[in-house]
């Protein structure tokens, strides 16, 4: 193909007439040819470029150049770039047992490799499904996959992140039960609230917190029965919740929750599935959480994987995002996919739809898909196994350093846990460890009254003994000063 | 079995499907990228987040505007972004009364989607004959109750909205703000600003103009800018320098809030920032200027009776193309998509916008070589002449399954493999 293009074009040359010298070249703008665009021109009927832009009003137009760099290399901007990232602190230079909604996991080299294909990462959005099988088989796998690990029968194939589907999901629950109030659990990620917060702000939904306790570090589920009315559209917990606490009574919060007509919605990581009951066993109506132990690179927050889950089909027809369905080709029995439900979609209903969300993340479900496919049941069990293992290691190694209580809570955690330190301030403690090549212990917000400075570390397969070690040292150091 | 921007012509209308520059991906692959926590100190980070505040400052000096936040995920969380912008300003102005929002019928579903997300009615903007808005029209519809006109140019059908200062104007007069949708930026860069043109606020979609991979439906990015006066109602955080080094930024007055969990799509910011650096300014005006040439071009090598425009014969196009496809039957232009399949090529957006009865939106971006464009109008004008001799039949028939029944899909009984 290439060689019948040089040749071509070779004659084009000899074809013209001599005109102008080149104006330049750019290996991204392969028709950046005088004479091509001047023959381009010619079938156009313009005389110049400058005439196809005669239709911006002149004073509109820009009358100066971008003030911007010149272009450059691809080996100069490759080396700048390169080196500037260098001097990040980051694994495998620095240790990180920071959590919080984005935690260090291992990603399987062939999760990488299949989404490094170029049909994957440079194709859009599958509208014509017969040249778009293998994107739409992929997505199904992982909406199959994810329904299977949270017990729930569709799931969306993906949103932008944790943080927006559980926004998301909280609008869902207002619209599909028509109610005015909404309970969130109080020990939510911050920034979590924070979305939430943002996405509800246009609609007229009062956001009610419910108590944490401060012992077990998990929601305190008493008098619970006087705080769901009838008016409650539904309730948002974490579990795990921010400071890595399991919480237990969902199933009683969900019965009581459902007698009286509302929606609970559950936030999960989704690697601790393997270990801890699964939402749809204990009456979760939608299922929020975050992707991104699922083979996803933490990216410094981005692009993840917002996963959304709905308990029936019924109310898959109120739910946001993309949905992939199997179906057959017209004319025979032959299974295919493609984009199902589509009438819920902004494309299609524009004002009226369920949500305005179009770009998503199809590229980390597929991710995703990947990592599920190859650890597969066993697998992830001995990967929760794992994890569990070395995080309670960790959590009681800490405990034997001066001025720490570790973990703080007494509920039960999977991989992330807070520690709650003696005379010293924990954002210093959190800077300090940084400067020694240990990045942990992220504050916990003062709003969250816990009385105490305490920081929250996350400990996962990626850790090793001596890792574990190395976080301990650079914590007694921190506290200590 | 999955077509992409690397096998052949992508033109997917209003998409941008442009080449995704590999070394962008070589950068996004390094450990400074891949292992950073968002969560980590940032003077541990500062090597990044000097590249991400460069970018906020480029973005903003292509679009006019003062201030740009990264942390939009997409180019409707963009909008979603922009729309609770206009929704608090005019609360703190004390000017609830303000409940309607301008979107022209030529816009893309998210811009009405977005509006009612924010709370607001939708006033259908019609345009003319021409395609393009009239600020007449824009006039007659605007009112005391008007909050503010969500404006993508040029528009949907690839046609410069020639009276866009004078619409907002009238917008502005009315006391509303001019919300930029910048998914068509890439007909406009080093060519005009929307800040020149009088928009108040601006996404951009970087997975489109700025060439980060598409992904099969992405991630990409959405970031929002504001000029002076909207800047402080940005989502945080912002990319901010102070006297110890970048750092991140919650702290504007105004602020709407978070909406995406951290930062942004960081890897995806990366990548546009690589790409805008190998282009510099004359790059990226000669991108708008190959792109657009490409458009009209592609346009002009097509029978003209077969796919005739609808609106705005005389006029030039931007980025893209939107022709009717006229074969005397219903379903012409789904037929003749199909059939483009079978030519391994991809189909032009179908059925967009929607004021464009059997519509193809052809948009083949600069990164196409001129045999390609030409092939592409040839496969195109021999598809026409079988479809109306009747010669097509069922097509597509070289591709990895048939002709799909959206039909029965969309009457689906399970979302999930059983067991």
């Amino acid at each position: 193909m290439l060689i019948l293009i040089v040749l071509r074009r070779a004659r084009r040359r000899m074809m013209m007439k001599k005109n102008e010298p080149l104006t330049g070249s750019h290996p991204l703008l392969p028709n950046l040819d005088q004479e091509i665009i001047e023959e381009m021109l010619l079938r156009i009927g313009a005389s110049s470029v400058e005439e196809l832009f005669s239709d911006i009003p002149s004073d509109i137009r820009l009358k100066r150049g971008l003030r911007l760099p010149e272009g450059q290399s691809e080996s100069v901007v490759r080396r700048d770039l390169q080196s500037r990232l260098a001097s990040n602190k980051t694994p495998p230079s620095s240790l990180c047992f920071l959590g919080g909604g984005v935690w260090p996991h291992y990603i399987p080299a062939a999760v990488e490799s299949v989404v490094s294909r170029q049909e994957f990462y440079t194709s859009y959005t599958p509208y014509q499904p017969e040249i778009s099988q293998g994107m739409l088989q992929a997505l199904f796998e992982y909406q199959s996959l994810m329904c299977d690990l949270l017990r729930m029968e569709a799931c969306n194939s993906s949103m932008y992140d944790w943080a927006s589907a559980a926004g998301e999901a909280t609008r869902m629950a207002a619209k599909v039960t028509g109610r005015r109030r909404f309970l969130l659990c109080g020990d939510i990620g911050p920034t979590r609230l924070e979305v939430i917060k943002a996405y509800v702000s246009p609609m007229d939904l009062e956001l009610q917190a419910l108590p944490l306790d401060g012992r077990s570090g998990a929601t305190d589920f008493s008098a619970l029965s006087s705080r769901i009315t009838s008016e409650v559209a539904g309730v948002y917990v974490e579990n795990p919740n921010y400071f890595g606490v399991l919480e237990e009574g969902l199933l009683d919060l969900s019965t009581l929750l459902h007698e009286r007509g509302g929606l609970l919605v559950v936030g999960v990581d989704p690697l601790s599935l393997s270990i801890v009951k699964p939402p749809g066993e204990y009456g979760a109506d939608i299922v929020v959480g975050e992707g991104q132990p699922l083979g996803i690179p933490m990216n410094y927050g981005g692009p993840h994987l917002g996963i959304f889950a709905v308990r029936d089909l019924r109310l898959a027809r109120s739910m946001p995002g993309r949905l992939i369905g199997m179906t057959t080709e017209k004319d025979s029995e032959q299974k295919a996919f493609s984009m199902v439900l589509q009438t819920r979609e902004q494309h299609i209903r524009r004002e009226g739809a369920t949500s305005n969300i179009c770009t998503n993340q199809s590229l980390m479900a597929v991710a995703a898909s990947c990592y599920l496919a190859m650890l597969g049941k066993t697998g992830l069990r001995r990967l929760g196994e794992v994890i569990i293992s070395n995080s309670h290691y960790a959590a009681k190694r800490l405990s034997r350093v001066d001025g720490v209580t570790s973990p703080l809570f007494k509920g039960p955690f999977f991989k992330e846990f807070a520690v709650g330190y003696e005379g010293a301030r924990a954002v210093s403690v959190y800077r300090r460890m940084a400067r020694r090549g240990v990045l942990g212990g992220y504050p916990l917000d003062r709003g969250f009254r816990l009385g105490r400075e305490a920081g929250l570390f996350c400990v996962t397969e990626v850790h090793t003994h001596a890792d574990i070690e190395r976080l301990a040292a650079a914590l007694e150091e921190a506290v200590k000063r | 079995m999955n077509f992409s921007v690397e096998l052949g012509m992508y033109p997917l209308g209003s998409c941008t499907m442009k080449y995704n520059p590999k070394v962008s991906e070589l950068i996004a692959s390094s450990d400074g990228m891949r292992h950073a926590h968002p969560l980590q100190p940032e003077e541990t980070v500062q090597g990044l987040l000097s590249v991400l505040h460069e970018l906020g400052e480029m973005l903003s000096e292509i679009t006019g505007m003062h201030r740009f936040s990264l942390s939009t995920a997409a180019g409707a969380q963009g909008e979603f972004a922009g729309v609770l912008m206009i929704r608090k300003y005019l609360r703190e102005h004390r000017l609830t009364n303000k409940d309607e929002i301008l979107v022209p019928d030529s816009a893309h579903g998210t811009n009405p989607a977005s509006a009612a997300m924010g709370g607001f009615k939708v006033v259908k903007v019609p345009s003319g004959e021409s395609g393009l808005v009239s600020a007449k029209a824009v006039k007659e519809l605007t009112s005391e109750n008007t909050a503010g006109m969500m404006f993508t140019v040029p528009n949907t059908l690839g046609l410069f909205e020639g009276e866009v200062v004078e619409i907002s104007k009238a917008v502005h007069d009315a006391g509303g703000l001019m919300y930029y949708d910048g998914a068509n930026m890439n007909a406009l860069l080093g060519k005009t600003r929307p800040g020149d043109m009088g928009f108040d606020i601006v996404h951009l979609n970087l997975h489109k103009t700025f060439a980060t991979p598409h992904g099969g439906g992405e991630p990409g990015a959405g970031p929002v800018g504001a000029t002076k006066r909207l800047a402080e109602y940005l989502p945080v955080p912002v990319v901010s320098k102070g006297r110890s080094g970048y750092y991140l930024d919650y702290d504007l007055e105004q602020t709407v809030g978070r909406l995406k969990g951290f930062v942004g799509n960081s890897a995806v910011l990366l990548r546009a920032y690589a790409y805008i650096r190998l282009l510099g300014a004359d790059g990226l005006g000669n991108v708008s200027s190959l792109a657009v040439l490409a458009a009209n071009y592609l346009w002009r090598l097509l029978d003209s009776e077969a796919y005739p425009v609808t609106h705005g014969r005389g006029l030039r196009r931007k980025h893209e193309t939107v022709v009717s496809v006229r074969s005397g039957l219903p379903g012409g232009a789904m037929q003749t998509a199909k059939a483009l399949l079978d030519y391994g090529m991809h189909a032009p957006t179908v059925y967009f916008p929607l004021i464009v009865s059997e519509a193809l939106m052809v948009e083949p971006t600069e990164s196409e070589p001129v045999e390609f464009l030409d092939e592409y109008a040839s496969a195109l004008n021999r598809i026409s002449r079988e479809l109306k001799e009747g010669r097509l039949g069922n097509v597509p028939r070289n591709t990895s399954v048939g002709r799909v029944d959206e039909v029965k899909a969309s009457h689906p009984t399970t979302l999930k493999v059983r067991w």
